[in-house]
């Protein structure tokens, strides 16, 4: 049956290069992340990580915001909560506020805050100059720590809006662990 | 035709016989009526699945089924039917159609070829299966975004390695008709006198494999995500999920062609044949075929106008996606060129064809409309882009799937379908069709949004009238089903050239096919 022919040479010789192209694509698919990384740095779209810098500091003191801040945990035994519930800025002034964290599982452990604003809309406007959002944190086991957000309202921001809601998450960063617990508890709770 | 059939009962019986002939063959014809056997259970079953969220969504409020169960559900419709029904269909169909339209005795690599299907059922198994453990079947929708994707249970997991084990079958499968397009072909076929329809499956099967391994890499990430402690899609770890929606449709765009090009294969070689002319403008329909795939890499981002992308981006994309209409419509007008002043006639095959190209027109027309960013921000995630993809879809492929199937049964069992069981089915399928997702326009403009078990009362009377058309869509099916086992078991016999204007290679075979054709090369001319 399986003589070697001239055709079946050629199929196999194509059979080879088609392989590889899957396989070259198979590792596009990851090389994607850094591209989409790359992309969203020169654009500015993603610097969730990055300070911000501010260009007018000019301080508007016929306008005042309030700022109101939340502070959450998803599935991390940490106490996180700011000092201050709110604090009334003029657009342009630097401010700077505090928010306590404290590990309460007796081990070190990693997270990471991702901020949110409302409304949404306001994000642009809030220049981070510190913030404990730019780098991971690790606590050691029952370790308490004091963080500063150090920001400045941008006075471009619209005339209507009137209060900042600036909303911390903590996650826990690399949560093998604790992630598979939570899928365990979730596979349990539903069946 | 007498001296070849006797042959042809004496090969079948060659080697294992039963069910052990059925696992280790390695004959096209018997991979490709198992892959059309297989996706056919994988199609009553995305059915059924189908019709229970109809069921629900027949009227307001929780009838039938928990809404954690109702997720599960349109998630694993959506999954049965892309990777389990029209894929690995139109595989099926290559498998039986391509060694027989170029003149080769069989596809390059037989042994592979019983591997990627036979990994299929065991996928099918793994997805299905994934309903009966704790947690339930993964319920992310069809496109799995993280963090959904990474947050479920272990349902989700069995949807990652089934979906690497159908690429694996998928890529496979691909190599093996495109090397078979490439060299096998009988002497004096040229590429440019190829059918269409292996034109369209050479240009499909390059598009799977450029892009199944990048599903394959999508959903591999969201595993590691799950298990190995990376952070592709999690905010806290650095990642981002709307990335994985940007890998996701790079595999997804071109998966909308690989459900797509095979159809507009079919149909182009069954509208010649019941309009008795060649097909109209043929280079052209090569050209637009290769046009249409090479775009469909530049438009994945039309999926994702609502992620907050820079304006720059949404015009690119929208303009980008725009500009596959017009290959599109080459090929939509060449069709009704080729019937223009043709000798007509409209056998069941011609019927579905006609069909295909009226309703998938349609499902063309308003996806240009949901590729105009500001509309397609309203209509996200409405009911209006449900409508949308089962006109191409389901109007598109499947209806192709119906009109190649009913012009190649003579070929494949030696007996003509049944004319009126046929006719009957396409007029239950069209007119059911429209009555089940027809409303859905209307549902999606005004604002339901999709993948939610219950609905407000304004949406009631048109929920109620998509519900009944699907029911009688569903059961529209079965009619298929009695047609394909009466055409088995016999009925008119069929000539070689099965119908009266059908051009090619195939024509030239006796009906049924023998097990083995072609073994020497004929000379096309």
């Amino acid at each position: 049956m399986s003589h070697p022919t001239p055709v079946a040479a050629e199929n196999r010789r194509l059979l080879v290069r088609l392989g590889i192209a899957a396989v070259v694509m198979f590792g596009f698919g990851f090389l994607l992340v850094p591209f989409y990384e790359k992309i969203c740095e020169v654009t500015g779209i993603n610097n969730l990580l990055k300070p911000d810098t501010v260009a007018n500091t000019q301080v508007d003191i016929t306008r005042t915001i309030t700022v109101q801040f939340d502070a959450n945990t998803h599935d991390l035994p940490w106490r996180f909560r700011p000092l201050q519930t709110h604090v009334k800025v003029h657009p342009g002034e630097l401010v700077t506020v505090v928010y306590e964290v404290s590990n309460t599982r007796n081990e070190p452990v990693t997270g990471q805050a991702v901020p949110s604003y409302g409304p949404q809309l306001a994000g642009q406007f809030f220049r981070k100059l510190e913030c404990f959002c730019f780098s991971k944190q690790t606590l050691a086991a029952g370790e308490k720590r004091t963080m500063p957000v150090a920001f400045v309202v941008d006075p471009a921001l619209p005339a209507d809006v009137t209060t900042i809601t600036l909303s911390y998450t903590f996650f826990e960063v690399a949560g093998r662990r604790i992630a598979d617990d939570a899928a365990g508890r979730r596979a349990g709770a539903a069946s | 035709m007498a001296a070849v059939m006797p042959d042809h009962l004496h090969d079948a019986h060659h080697g294992p016989t039963g069910l052990m002939r059925w696992i280790t063959t390695t004959n096209h014809k018997d991979i490709g009526t198992m892959y059309l056997i297989f996706s056919f259970i994988m199609f009553l079953s995305g059915g059924v699945m189908a019709l229970t969220i109809r069921a629900e969504l027949f009227q307001p409020g929780l009838q039938v089924v928990q809404p954690e169960f109702f997720n599960q559900l349109t998630t694993m419709h959506g999954l049965v039917m892309v990777f389990g029904a029209i894929m690995p269909a139109f595989v099926g169909f290559a498998n039986w159609q391509i060694p027989l339209m170029i003149g080769a005795s069989d596809m390059a690599f037989a042994r592979m070829n019983n591997w990627s299907f036979w990994l299929l059922p065991v996928a099918a198994v793994l997805l299905i299966g994934s309903f009966f453990v704790p947690g339930g079947a993964t319920a992310a929708g069809w496109t799995l975004y993280a963090p959904l994707s990474v947050q479920m249970g272990m349902g989700m997991d069995m949807a990652i390695f089934a979906i690497h084990i159908m690429g694996v079958s998928s890529i496979m499968g691909a190599i093996n008709i495109v090397v078979t397009i490439l060299n096998m072909r009988a002497p004096g076929m040229t590429m440019m006198k190829m059918p269409l329809f292996c034109w369209t499956w050479l240009i499909t099967a390059y598009l799977l494999i450029a892009v199944m391994p990048v599903l394959a890499g999508a959903v591999t990430m969201v595993l590691t995500d799950r298990h190995f402690g990376t952070s592709f899609f999690s905010a806290a770890g650095g990642g981002d999920p709307v990335m994985y929606q940007h890998i996701f449709w790079f595999f997804g765009h071109p998966e909308v062609y690989i459900m797509i090009l095979p159809a507009f294969g079919i149909v182009s070689q069954i509208i010649p044949t019941f309009a008795r002319k060649p097909l109209f403008g043929y280079a052209s329909m090569v050209y637009a075929t290769s046009s249409i795939a090479i775009l469909s890499f530049s438009v994945w981002a039309h999926h994702m106008f609502t992620t907050g992308m820079p304006a720059v981006g949404q015009l690119f994309f929208m303009y980008a996606t725009m500009l596959i209409a017009v290959p599109t419509g080459v090929k939509v007008f060449n069709w009704i060129a080729t019937m223009w002043r043709g000798s007509l006639t409209f056998e069941t095959p011609m019927l579905w064809a006609v069909g295909f190209i009226f309703v998938f027109t349609m499902g063309g027309f308003t996806g240009l409309i949901c590729a105009i960013a500001p509309i397609d921000i309203q209509v996200q995630d409405t009911y209006y882009v449900v409508a949308h993809f089962h006109y191409v879809l389901v109007a598109g492929s499947l209806f192709a799937l119906f009109a190649g199937a009913y012009y190649w049964l003579p070929k494949w069992t030696g007996h003509m379908p049944d004319e009126r069981i046929g006719k009957l089915h396409f007029w239950c399928s069209i007119v059911f069709f429209n009555i089940t997702f027809f409303p859905m326009h209307f549902l999606g403009l005004a604002g339901m949004p999709r993948r939610i078990p219950d609905y407000a009362l304004q949406f009631a009377d048109f929920n109620m009238m998509a519900s009944i058309g699907a029911f009688g869509f569903g059961l529209s099916q079965l009619i298929f089903l009695v047609a394909v086992v009466k055409c088995v078991r016999g009925g008119e016999k069929a000539a070689a050239r099965s119908w009266e204007g059908a051009e090619g290679l195939e024509w030239t075979v006796p009906s049924p096919a023998p097990h083995h054709t072609f073994e020497e090369a004929p000379v096309f001319k």
